[in-house]
């Protein structure tokens, strides 16, 4: 009889515990995946040949050359699949960045979005299929400005 | 299951600058495998960078961003020991996000 009793107060501590956890888990909010929004992604922009017709389907404008954006990057790219690419700017209020590599099939390769507070500056490795110009658009004030580097690619980037 | 992001955030001076490479294969769907196939495109599109809730940088990528992204951006406003959200979406819809603290 005491062995019965004992063995249910076991289970009945163990069942509780089980629950207690349960009751736990479910009171702390599980992590949810903050997955940002590709609703706003420029399935145009990004699917367009060409320099000046990508800029202006991005911006809605044409961009005017800029001595004040500085673009660094190699001359001679020995792998077309990955060549660092870095713009920093000294033109105001700038709002946002455009990475275009001219001779790639869709010339768009990313667009950056610099809220207030965020340097107008990026670093990036982008692929190129052959030699090429590679053009850093820079919006500032509300206006397009731009600013072209070549590259020579000696191995392409885009496979085949 | 380990991240795809590995993220190195430094303050120095009021800015923080922070550097992200993110494992993805970033596939143009230009190229063939060796069986001649197209391999279909498979790349980030959208990947944000989040600082106390707010975004303080979103990069908009194409098919031409090399495999395995790097990124780096700098901005201002915050301290050592904050908190920061890099996130990123594909054009399959898979997702990934990790928390960084700022050294």
């Amino acid at each position: 009889m005491i062995d019965q009793t004992r063995r249910g107060f076991l289970k009945g501590v163990l069942g509780a515990g089980v629950a207690g956890i349960a009751l736990g888990s479910g009171l702390i909010p599980l992590r949810v995946e903050a997955a940002p929004d590709a609703s706003n992604w420029s399935k145009k922009a990004f699917s367009t040949p060409g320099v000046d017709d990508t800029i202006s389907e991005l911006y809605g404008m044409e961009a005017v050359e800029s001595d004040k954006i500085s673009m660094d990057l190699p001359t001679i790219a020995q792998n077309g699949a990955v060549v660092p690419v870095t713009v920093e700017t000294s033109l105001p209020n700038v709002t946002g960045i455009a990475l275009l590599v001219a001779q790639n099939p869709n010339a768009l390769a990313a667009t950056f979005e610099i809220p207030k507070g965020t340097l107008p500056f990026v670093s990036n490795r982008l692929k190129m299929a052959e030699t090429t110009d590679v053009v850093a658009v820079v919006i500032s004030d509300g206006k397009a400005y731009k600013a072209t580097q070549n590259v020579k690619v000696t191995v392409g980037g885009c496979g085949g | 299951m380990a991240s795809s992001i590995r993220v190195r955030a430094v303050e120095s001076g009021g800015v923080t600058s922070l550097k992200a490479l993110v494992r993805h294969p970033m596939d143009s769907g230009f190229v063939k495998d060796s069986a001649g196939n197209i391999v279909p495109a498979h790349f980030i599109q959208v990947l944000t960078i989040s600082h106390n809730g707010k975004q303080v940088f979103i990069a908009d990528w194409g098919p031409a961003v090399s495999k395995d992204p790097f990124l780096e951006c700098r901005f201002e406003g915050a301290k050592k020991g904050d908190k920061l959200t890099i996130s990123w979406i594909d054009n399959k819809g898979e997702s990934d996000s990790t928390e960084a603290t700022i050294a």
